[in-house]
């Protein structure tokens, strides 16, 4: 990896997050923003690893990709738990259907 | 040589398939899209010296999670899911139009804030760097034993908040 350098794996890392934000901007299924939010969320991990990687193998960022993957682990579980409670109430997951606490 | 071009396939393809996660109609096409960007993450991860977290990547991504939302999609009836044809064309013009012009400012900021990093290198890793050894060591004879068990205790809320909110009677 030492002719590839760090700006190509972060222009990579930054395409996949604002995939990732588009998904979460632009999608009204409520099961495909969730796995936007996973893109963005892997996205992050890879910048991690990339400086990670540049300061010599400094392995802090690679625990810190552990601690991100923890978290998303758990942001799913209760997110597709939210969306198995929407769906037996309300029968659909289209976030435009979901709107009762708007003012 | 090889190496650049490996990198560069495995970044082309997981980009492309990431596009195909958000914009496909259908979540199973979706999901298994969100696959092949796990993996190809994890290949680059592996390229990266990160071994450790390529494996964790296969394991708890493109494994556990990823089994989550197939499941979730397969007990949800399917057939109603599928965004129907949009009734309100100029609102939903509009809608996309301003998170579209959203991303591409958060893209413009993240690309000059990148520049600083332009003509560096990666430098040479130091040896045994990303091994289960490296990173445990890291885990639980440093800094972050603390967190590590943070999360852990977080893990097991977010299950039986999972459990509770799921469940129809406790």
């Amino acid at each position: 990896m030492d002719q590839i350098g760090l700006y190509p794996v972060l222009i990579v890392s930054a395409v996949l997050f604002v995939t990732g934000a588009a998904g979460v901007l632009t999608r009204r299924n409520a099961l495909i923003v969730l796995m936007s939010i996973e893109l963005m969320l892997n996205a992050v991990n890879l910048a991690f690893v990339a400086f990670s990687r540049q300061l010599g193998g400094a392995v802090e960022g690679q625990v810190f990709a552990v601690f991100v993957m923890a978290v998303a682990a758990a942001e799913a579980a209760v997110g597709l738990a939210l969306v198995i409670l929407i769906f037996r109430h309300r029968a659909t997951v289209d976030l435009k259907d979901l709107n009762i606490l708007r003012g | 040589m090889l190496e650049a071009v490996i990198f560069y396939v495995f970044a082309l393809a997981a980009v492309v398939l990431g596009i195909i996660v958000v914009t496909r109609r259908n979540p199973i096409a979706s999901a298994i899209a969100l696959v092949g960007t796990f993996f190809f993450l994890a290949g680059m991860y592996a390229m990266l010296d990160a071994h450790f977290v390529a494996v964790i990547q296969l394991l708890v991504y493109a494994g556990a999670i990823m089994v989550l939302f197939i499941f979730v999609m397969m007990l949800l009836n399917l057939r109603e899911m599928g965004e129907g044809m949009v009734a309100d064309i100029a609102g939903a013009t509009t809608r996309g139009i301003l998170g579209l012009s959203a991303v591409g400012l958060v893209g413009i900021g993240i690309y000059v804030g990148l520049q600083g990093v332009a003509g560096r290198k990666l430098g040479v890793a130091a040896e045994g760097t990303g091994t289960i050894e490296a990173v445990g060591r890291a885990l639980f004879g440093g800094s972050y034993l603390l967190p590590f068990e943070i999360a852990s205790a977080l893990l097991t809320v977010a299950m039986i908040g999972a459990v509770v909110i799921a469940k129809r009677e406790i």
